[in-house]
């Protein structure tokens, strides 16, 4: 093997790609799909954000102590939360206080099982495994959280006349929340079972793809794969579960009273 | 603080705010052991809220709310429920058929010790002139009126002390109206203690079913 396990990709090449965003704002254009603004934003923003976390991270990998790489790990839960919320329809007061617990709570929690436990890296917040392996959980557990919120918050404004029938019976403000309940986390699990069912059949996921790329024999790609699959899952369920939990004590009071008036329509969630 | 020995429910003091405006305030009530209340009040008074309030489903802003002489904050909500019945002027029926929504109430905790009783029931929908059938039928596709006919049974079959009935005859025809009126007299003849209110903005039909009328004054 030579230096290089891999072919590096210069700045000519990196252009050559973009140019592969013609086809998307040619058919916006043909289509009058009026997407090709939103389309160029977003590769740029990605382009850019990329780039730099790519700076950052190469920072960051020479980091030794755990104590800043413990702060880069919650501000990226703390953006996972936030944009959880984002994407939501109806908000609650302290609605991101139990995004940012739930991601926050739900990620450290699988991650640094698996730091410690399954792939047992040393020292255990080694940035070049703890930061790449908490950033795939995040993604899919903020993912989880907001699809899973918003479908509990639309349960409840849409249902309200069945859990207030079902609390006017004598129910518990459980009894009364438990078919929302189940609901919301049936949904936000749906991506990530879908992502296992069909994993190496029809989609080869990207850390596999990028290590065998980085010169890892595809044997051993494999299981980081199955290793990182059963952390997201894990992950969405507990962050999901957490979330959904914390909105609803929010939203059924100690009273056993469903609380709708604290729910607010966001007029146009953001993308 | 001393009130009736028969005061089933009261109300003292309580005022209701929405959106920062008082719909009603120092609100004095009591309804005793086997009354029938009329509650009046023009579109917007603020009945509906009243009557949420006194099942516990929504809050005062201000007073006290008791039952039995105790007040709600130091009774467990199922339970108190269970004995101060709400029917909302819209009905709700879950999916399934009239008897999944009779069979509704049993799989609660707070009802453990009770059993659907599917003799009294047919008997009760004899009564209201519905036949056999009228058990399997699907209860999302019953008119307004059946509806609100199904969820009263559905109620009364847990025996509440009180009941509060939301405008129960808005949607119904005058057959409907007489099931639903013999139905609660059947009720309230069950026990000395059990009482009734019902809300209306017209006046004839009340007079019938009440004793006493209690008017709710939008408080400008």
């Amino acid at each position: 093997m030579n230096d290089l396990a891999y072919v590096p990709i210069d700045l000519g090449q990196l252009l050559l790609a973009s140019a592969l965003i013609a086809v998307n704002v040619a058919l916006s254009f043909a289509l009058r799909l009026g997407l090709a603004r939103s389309l160029l934003v977003a590769s740029v923003r990605m382009t850019a954000q990329l780039l730099l976390i790519g700076l950052v991270l190469a920072w960051v990998f020479a980091l030794e102590r755990p104590l800043p790489i413990l702060a880069i790990a919650l501000l990226m839960s703390g953006l996972a939360g936030v944009s959880a919320v984002q994407r939501t329809q109806r908000r609650f007061a302290g609605v991101y206080l139990d995004a940012l617990v739930s991601v926050t709570g739900a990620s450290f929690v699988v991650t640094g099982f698996a730091l410690l436990g399954i792939v047992r890296v040393d020292p255990w917040f080694d940035a070049q495994y703890s930061i790449p392996l908490l950033g795939m959980v995040l993604g899919n557990v903020l993912n989880g959280i907001s699809l899973a919120l918003d479908r509990f918050t639309e349960g409840v404004t849409q249902q309200r006349g069945r859990i207030e029938l079902l609390l006017s019976l004598g129910a518990t403000r459980w009894e009364a929340a438990h078919a929302l309940i189940s609901d919301a986390l049936r949904v936000g699990m749906i991506p990530t079972v879908n992502a296992m069912m069909v994993m190496g059949i029809v989609s080869l996921p990207g850390m596999m793809t990028g290590q065998i790329l980085a010169g890892a024999a595809p044997a051993d790609a494999v299981r980081y794969q199955i290793v990182i699959m059963f952390m997201i899952a894990a992950a969405t369920a507990l962050g999901a579960f957490g979330v959904v939990l914390l909105a609803y004590r929010r939203l059924f009071d100690a009273r056993h009273r469903l609380r709708s008036d604290r729910l607010q329509r966001v007029p146009r969630p953001q993308r | 603080m001393h009130h009736d020995d028969d005061a089933l429910l009261v109300v003292q003091d309580g005022g209701r705010q929405v959106e920062g405006r008082w719909l009603w305030r120092g609100f004095e009530f009591a309804l005793r052991a086997g009354e029938r209340v009329a509650l009046m009040g023009p579109s917007g008074s603020g009945k509906t809220l009243l009557l949420r309030a006194l099942a516990g489903l929504d809050a005062l802003d201000e007073g006290t709310l008791m039952l039995r002489g105790t007040p709600v904050e130091r009774w467990v909500m199922p339970s108190y429920r269970s004995h101060v019945a709400y029917l909302p002027q819209r009905p709700v029926m879950i999916e399934g058929s009239v008897e999944d929504n009779l069979r509704l109430p049993f799989t609660l905790g707070a009802h453990a010790e009770r059993r659907y009783d599917p003799t009294s029931v047919r008997a009760t929908v004899e009564r209201l002139g519905r036949g056999e059938t009228f058990l399997a039928q699907d209860a999302l596709e019953l008119s307004g009126g059946e509806q609100q006919l199904v969820a009263l049974v559905r109620r009364l079959q847990l025996e509440p002390t009180a009941l509060l009935l939301d405008e129960p005859s808005a949607s119904l025809d005058d057959d409907s109206a007489a099931a639903l009126e013999a139905l609660v007299d059947d009720w309230r003849t069950g026990a000395p203690e059990r009482a009734v209110v019902w809300t209306s903005h017209r006046g004839e039909q009340l007079d019938r079913v009440s004793d006493r009328l209690v008017r709710l004054e939008a408080s400008a």
